[in-house]
């Protein structure tokens, strides 16, 4: 083999053994290199007691509640599968809104509820114009129309 | 006849692979440079000029940023370069390692600075946009951190290379630091993906673009003018770095600017 095709080999090996090694450490610590638990990772008792962690998830629709103050918030952080309830107090980033991402740091109390210290709003990957935004909200809101008709004679008769 | 053709055929290959191996030559590069300099430049001025007036005076305003999105024209550039111009910095270094040329290891100089200009540029952006948007500055999320990581490996590069007086010797240096630091790229591209980042995922992916056309032109234009500049200044830098290392020859000497 030729000198260069040697050197050659030897950096090729280096690097994969390095990017090994990396992988390796990085699976390891997965959990303390992600910034926040999931509240299904909160209910799986995975995040740790005691002391203050983030959770991160989407605000759920309708649960932000302004208390009388005007700086307290209520709101409810959910993945989906589970939700827990934040209470935070102080100025919220621009960017957050019900149903879009969050991620909040603070302590969960033995009531299950974060009292959290700082709120940071999770933006999405996505770019649109506000009209074309609207039309998909608009798109939205026919194809749940065009749903309903199935299920509302059923919630009408439960009413009457 | 036939054999003809093919002969002519054979010694235009023959030339074609002569005239790439010779602009590997210093000698010839410095000129091919200069040359091809005053292009990249013009044109990344002029497609920065586009790209910026389609990202402020056509792209509308985002639906949930408003106005505040208008930092990916600069902000998503950067990141890209930053990220690509350590990759091939860190080829140049390696096939300065196996090849012994000189060239690649001053090119691999060259893009150093450059890359970190960039890095810098991504991380300063992406906290003045973070400040308003997320609530906070900065975060230590996977993907910030590794970004940071990625501007000390540019600065630890230039500093390793700067600090061993030989030239030979820093070059052999530091192109193992730059192969080492290239496990890093991978990890910043896909930190959002393996983590939970506070770092929005990937907006344009493989599968396809969740953006608006006008945005998308804008950015891919100014990514363009961003790769144009780059290449500008990176010929720019290596002209000077190879005036620098081989000023006591005799080709350097006979250059009409050395000479004049």
């Amino acid at each position: 083999m030729k000198l260069r095709q040697k050197r050659f080999m030897f950096i090729v090996a280096a690097v994969v053994g390095l990017a090994a090694a990396v992988g390796l450490v990085l699976n390891a610590l997965e959990n303390n290199v992600s910034l926040y638990f999931t509240p299904t990772q909160v209910a799986n008792d995975e995040a740790p007691h005691g002391r203050s962690f983030r959770i991160g998830g989407v605000v759920e629709e309708g649960s932000v509640k302004r208390e009388a103050d005007g700086l307290t918030v209520n709101f409810v952080i959910t993945d989906m599968h589970k939700s827990i309830p934040v209470v935070y107090k102080g100025i919220l980033p621009d960017l957050f809104t019900e149903g879009k991402g969050v991620v909040a740091q603070g302590r969960v109390e033995a009531d299950g509820v974060m009292r959290a210290d700082e709120v940071l709003a999770k933006h999405d990957e996505n770019y649109m114009a506000p009209e074309a935004a609207d039309a998909l909200k608009k798109a939205e809101a026919a194809k749940a129309a065009a749903a309903t008709p199935a299920s509302a004679p059923a919630a009408s008769s439960t009413t009457e | 006849m036939g054999d003809g053709t093919g002969v002519a055929y054979f010694d235009g290959v023959k030339k074609l692979a002569i005239n790439w191996f010779k602009y590997s030559a210093p000698t010839t590069f410095y000129g091919l440079a200069g040359k091809m300099i005053p292009w990249f430049a013009v044109s990344a001025a002029i497609l920065l000029a586009i790209g910026l007036y389609i990202g402020f005076a056509v792209a509308p305003a985002d639906y949930q940023q408003g106005e505040f999105y208008r930092i990916i024209f600069i902000h998503v550039p950067a990141s890209i370069l930053s990220m690509f111009l350590y990759l091939i910095l860190a080829g140049y270094a390696a096939l300065g390692l196996i090849f012994n040329t000189r060239l690649s290891a001053m090119m691999a100089s060259a893009i150093a600075p450059t890359g970190a200009l960039f890095a810098f540029i991504s991380l300063w952006t992406g906290a003045l946009w973070g400040k308003p948007m997320w609530g906070a500055w900065w975060v230590w999320d996977a993907r910030l951190t590794s970004e940071l990581i990625l501007l000390f490996l540019y600065l630890g590069f230039i500093a390793l290379h700067a600090s061993i007086d030989d030239p030979r010797r820093a070059d052999r240096a530091s192109a193992l630091l730059a192969i080492v630091g290239s496990v890093n790229v991978p990890i910043i591209y896909f930190s959002v993906q393996w983590w939970n980042t506070l770092h929005q995922g990937s907006t344009i992916k493989f599968s396809g673009t969740s953006m608006h056309v006008a945005m998308q032109q804008a950015m891919f234009i100014t990514l363009a003018a961003c790769w144009l500049y780059a290449i500008a200044v990176v010929l720019a830098r290596v002209r000077s770095i190879i005036l620098e290392r081989e000023r006591n020859t005799t080709w350097i000497a006979e250059l009409p600017e050395v000479k004049g």
